[in-house]
């Protein structure tokens, strides 16, 4: 035995030597793999908000070629990849929103807004590949296998009575109202999840380097919950060519910058990394093809910048004055970027700035040289950002518990002219309304009523769709799309519809339940606005290592959401159970028993003469029939009338539940 | 006849009709939990008809859990032009309320004086009158029945004309025909089906019955009165009674072919029912969801927003393993007590009908004061058996209370947020407790009456053979 004991300890590290050689070979080996199979990149977006504060949006892009819940991933995360292969996904977009998204001050026209501007709490959905029956399983398998790879109660979403199946909006990039889905997307919210770090650690799980290296090193998990919008959002998507599975992970901010107290420096909200996240970038993750950190600029801003540089009219190009947009009057950026992007804008309109991109590539930047990207403002200035043609608001019109009507109104910016966002030319705005109501706030979808400028407009004239799913009680909830065209000069469209709130069963009200409920926030979408950025480099031909720019150039549309409606509901008390059911069984006995009583009582000589003759035919024929018996025999009757009536009871039960009477 | 005052009150609630409606209380009562139940309220009726005219089932939202038929005749008149813009208007059905409302109430007249002929003629044949007992007038004295001036036929205003216009002015009457609920139709059909039953006329009895209980399923046990009505004819004292006068039974036909007639139309009329819904509806394959939409929406209880009676409040405090068990025992309830019923009042089918009435008033899963309208109308037709009747005072009082104070407890709770559930709940067991204290003590009476009657002919057959024997002697 001893013998052999040694023998393992002298072969322990000529193994373990080998198996070291093996694993680097592979790493070599995988090098060149990887680029054909598996890509993985990260960005970061940051983007000073006119109102002080800072957005900063990461974004991490992972693609993977092949698919088969048994094919080896290197980079791609094995869990969604096998989600992905189980349950016949197309499509899927998972969000964890804490916060609102503020359209005025932080932007709506830019595909940041429209994408990740999403709705408090949870909101998922999904388009699968599955025939239209084995929809709702999946869907249900779904949501508790999400439930575990993200620790959130997604798996509330399984009962229908918080799913809808929305038919022109949610998948797909494609112009909104453009194609039906044919009942395979489902959709589902829950307005009250709570978004904590148990949600982003699985979240960072599905990163190559989690937060250890790279981009994700910021996520220092106070600062970034201590801000004033945080959405948390997976995006899966295998719809491309190829069947590719192309996984989207972002991570929208907005923060409020701690002041930097310098000596002689006003009180502006300047920023930097390590005031924002208390770190700095110290390199790229080894894995990623691509690591960069983007300095957007607006066109507002550039304006200004333009105007008090003394340098007005100068059009800005990304070589000639680089210097002047990272160091000028207005602010002052460290470090130099290495690239600058311009927009590109109509060339029509001359007069209009275009939006800027400071580039930084990670890879040049290191333990030893790490980035700390700060901006410094030299003076206050006051810009805005690009906002929608429209502003969007839901709220509710009545008081008390009994009824009252939801109204969305859509009202027009009015500092844009009216071709502002809105690319296609044509005489009407269009715009696809998207409202799912919880079934306890019963909708009387034949009082919905449109507004055009305060006008009572027929609503046959301004849809060209409607889908209507009107609300069973505890089955499924009352589902509204509606497809509008509305005429070009329009001001405000104001949607209403009445409802009567329902009541429900103790057991179904949440914890606290005279906070009211929540109902999901409706969702726009207009199909005439344009939300792309078009980023334009000279240097390189774009594409493939700058994933982050290539979906700001890519094609999309203007989605809103309004905020969430807190409809209180009468409550019945719910210390009172036994003190109803016996109120109301004595009540009944009462009844009952007085009436009963009423009803046979007889009094004086009736009484007597019930007792002498007439009466009891009943009785005297059970007495013929039990003359004669023998004890055994009467116990046996008795006992067989006794199984009698247990046997109709069992047989009613059957019947009962056999035709699913209740 | 004094004719006046039966026109003066007809037109009289008419013009409180026509007041309130212009005056737009409409508005104010469609609305309300009192008066618009999950079956009767004309806001679902019109998604129902919304919903029907967009292609759809009337029965695919949680909305409308009413009859077809009703849809189809009160649709168009809640909806205007096909898609679109609809808009509610309710003063069409209005005027269709009223014509329902005069309708029963003179319905109601008809009955009232058939009543009241069949009373006098019974009282004639048995000899009820006061003069002709003399040694027990001292025993009798104190019941009313025997005394002068109280009888029905001494009365200025004829019981129909007394019924007819309590119906009319029985302010819960005017609230739902203002306010707009579905209830004036279905309460007329119920009397068209008494009225057709007491009148002997198969047909119409048999149409009543069936309509009633297609657009409410509760009238379904009238079947049992109606049946004794048209086999036996109208309300009259114990048989023993007419035995100890040695009336033959040839005196009182079972008139059974008038039965089969009535049989033989009710399932003309059920078939037609069924035919015409599914015509309605736009397939035969339809009836079978309509069936879970409106008797099992009746029966398993699913609303649970307030109302007058019991069960919601009941139904959403209870624990969920128990809720199948009391919602078989709460609807047995209105079973169990038509067997003994039936044995006591077999020989008065109408009165039989009347407590059923207010016992499916109380006991109903979604009641309203338009079932009410109903009971206190068909009460009035009584008058003269119920004449000691005693709690009348706590009675009418109790019902001025629900009526004061429910509505007071509902806004306090639901509109103040001062008062929680348990305060409206509270009224409702009142309103419990007051139609309870009627049904019991309209029964007690009636069987007093029946008793009264039993000893006073006992009491004359003795004095007669006391005659008899001096006239030998």
């Amino acid at each position: 035995m001893a013998t052999r004991d040694q023998s393992y300890s002298t072969l322990l590290p000529s193994l373990l030597f080998l198996l070291f050689s093996l694993s680097l070979l592979r790493i070599s080996g995988f090098e060149t793999v990887v680029e054909k199979k598996e890509k993985f990149s990260e960005d970061l977006l940051i983007r000073p908000l006119s109102d002080g504060k800072v957005l900063s949006h990461f974004y991490f892009k992972n693609y993977q070629l092949t698919l088969g819940s048994a094919a080896h991933t290197h980079v791609f995360p094995k869990a969604i990849s096998q989600l992905v292969s189980k349950f016949h996904i197309t499509e899927l977009e998972l969000s964890f929103t804490q916060g609102r998204w503020n359209y005025e001050h932080w932007g709506g026209l830019d595909p940041i807004a429209s994408l990740n501007a999403k709705p408090s709490g949870v909101e998922l959905w999904a388009k699968f590949d599955v025939p239209i029956d084995q929809v709702d399983p999946t869907w249900r398998n779904l949501t508790h296998a999400l439930s575990g790879l993200f620790c959130a109660s997604i798996n509330f979403l399984e009962s229908p009575e918080g799913v809808a199946s929305p038919n022109l909006v949610f998948g797909s990039k494609k112009k909104p109202g453009s194609e039906r889905h044919y009942g395979l997307v489902r959709y589902g919210a829950l307005p009250r999840e709570a978004v904590c770090t148990e949600n982003l650690t699985p979240w960072l799980k599905l990163l190559p380097c989690r937060d250890k290296a790279g981009i994700a090193t910021l996520l220092d998990r106070p600062s970034i919950y201590n801000g004033h919008y945080h959405s948390l959002r997976v995006h899966i998507n295998r719809s491309g060519p190829g069947r590719a599975v192309v996984l989207e992970q972002t991570l929208t901010l907005v923060l409020q910058p701690t002041h930097i107290r310098e000596r002689g420096m006003k009180e502006l909200p300047h920023w930097s990394l390590t005031s924002l996240f208390g770190r700095k970038l110290e390199g790229k993750c080894p894995l990623a093809l691509s690591s960069h950190v983007l300095l957007e600029l607006e066109r507002s801003l550039v304006e200004n910048v333009k105007a008090s540089g003394g340098k007005a009219g100068e059009k800005v190009t990304s070589e000639g004055e680089q210097v002047d947009i990272a160091d000028n009057p207005v602010f002052h950026v460290s470090p130099d970027p290495e690239n600058v992007l311009v927009e590109s804008v109509d060339s029509g309109d001359a007069s209009k700035q275009p939006s800027l991109m400071l580039e930084y590539d990670l890879q040049r930047y290191s333990l030893k040289q790490p980035l700390n990207l700060a901006l410094l403002w030299r003076r206050k200035v006051a810009w805005s950002s690009v906002r929608g043609p429209f502003r969007v608001s839901r709220f509710l019109i009545g008081s008390g518990n009994d009824k009252g009507s939801i109204a969305i109104e859509m009202k027009r910016n009015f500092n844009l002219s009216l071709q502002d966002g809105e690319t296609s030319a044509g005489d009407f705005v269009e715009v696809i309304v998207f409202q799912m109501v919880a079934w306890y706030v019963r909708l009387y979808m034949h009082t919905l009523m449109a507004r055009i400028d305060g006008n009572p407009v027929p609503l046959r004239d301004i849809t060209t769709e409607m889908l209507v799913t009107p609300a069973e009680d505890r089955l499924h909830p009352a589902v509204l799309e509606m497809h509008l065209k509305l005429p070009r000069d329009i001001n405000r469209l104001c949607l209403t519809i009445d409802f009567d709130k329902g009541f429900l069963h103790i057991d179904e009200h949440p914890p606290d339940a005279d906070h009211g409920f929540d109902l999901q926030s409706a969702f726009l979408s207009f199909p005439r606005s344009q939300t792309r950025r078009l980023y334009l480099n000279q240097q390189a031909a774009q594409g493939e290592d700058h994933p982050l720019i290539q979906t700001l150039n890519e094609p999309g549309f203007l989605h809103m959401y309004t905020t969430l409606l807190l409809v209180p509901l009468a409550t019945p008390d719910k210390s009172m159970p036994y003190n109803v059911i016996t109120f109301t069984c004595t009540i009944l006995a009462l009844y009952f028993g007085s009436l009963l009583n009423t009803l046979r009582r007889r009094i004086g000589e009736e009484e007597r003469l019930a007792k002498a003759g007439s009466g009891g035919k009943l009785k005297k024929a059970i007495a013929k029939f039990m003359e004669g018996k023998s004890e055994s025999q009467k116990r046996l009757i008795k006992l067989s009338g006794v199984i009698l009536i247990a046997a109709i009871g069992v047989a009613v039960n059957y019947v009962l539940e056999q035709f699913e009477v209740f | 006849m004094a004719k006046p005052i039966v026109w003066g009150g007809i037109a009289l609630a008419l013009a409180i009709r026509f007041a309130f409606a212009a005056m737009g209380a409409q508005k104010q009562l469609g609305r309300r939990v009192e008066i618009a139940t999950p079956l009767t309220s004309l806001m679902r009726l019109a998604e129902g008809q919304w919903l029907k005219q967009l292609g759809l089932s009337p029965y695919a939202g949680s909305a409308y859990h009413g009859s077809p038929l009703l849809l189809s005749l009160l649709g168009p008149l809640t909806s205007r032009g096909t898609g679109g813009q609809l808009l509610v208007r309710f003063h069409s059905s209005f005027f269709l309320f009223v014509v329902a409302d005069l309708l029963g109430a003179f319905l109601l007249q008809e009955m009232g004086k058939m009543m009241d002929s069949a009373h006098q003629y019974y009282q004639a044949e048995l000899r009820l009158d006061p003069q002709m007992s003399k040694s027990g007038v001292k025993e009798l004295k104190s019941k009313s029945i025997l005394q002068p001036g109280k009888g029905t036929g001494h009365a200025k205003v004829g019981l129909g004309d007394l019924a007819a216009l309590l119906y009319l002015m029985n302010p819960f009457t005017i609230a739902v025909c203002v306010g707009g609920a579905t209830s004036p139709i279905e309460n007329l059909l119920v009397i068209v089906a008494l009225y057709g039953a007491l009148k002997g006329n198969a047909p119409l009895a048999a149409f009543g019955w069936a309509m009633s209980t297609h657009l409410s399923l509760y009238p379904a046990v009238l079947l049992i009165p109606i049946s004794f009505l048209m086999v036996s004819g109208p309300d009259k004292p114990q048989w023993k009674v007419f035995e100890r006068e040695n009336r033959s039974k040839a005196h009182f036909p079972l008139q059974w072919e008038r039965y089969g007639h009535f049989l033989f139309f009710s399932a003309v009329w059920w078939l037609s029912i069924i035919l015409l819904s599914a015509a309605a509806l736009g397939g035969r394959e339809h009836l079978v969801e309509m069936l879970p939409e409106t008797y099992g929406f009746i029966l398993r209880v699913d609303d649970l927003s307030p109302n007058l009676g019991l069960f919601w409040y009941f139904f959403s405090e209870v624990f969920t393993h128990f809720r199948e068990f009391f919602v078989m025992v709460f609807h047995a309830n209105i079973l169990f007590v038509l067997v003994p019923l039936t044995i006591r009042f077999h020989h008065r089918p109408l009165f039989l009908a009347y407590v059923m009435v207010a016992v499916t008033t109380m006991l109903k899963s979604y009641p309203s004061v338009g079932d009410a309208a109903l009971s206190l109308g068909l009460l009035a037709l009584f008058t003269p058996v119920l004449s000691d009747f005693r709690f009348s005072f706590l009675v009418l009082n109790g019902y001025l209370v629900v009526a004061i104070l429910s509505p007071s407890m509902h806004h306090l709770w639901i509109w103040r947020g001062t008062g929680n559930s348990n305060f409206y709940f509270a009224m409702a067991l009142v309103y419990a407790c007051v139609q309870s204290i009627l049904i019991v003590e309209s029964v007690g009476t009636v069987i007093r009456h029946d008793r009264i009657l039993w000893k006073s002919s006992e009491v004359r057959v003795k004095e007669e053979s006391v005659m008899e024997h001096q006239h030998v002697d």
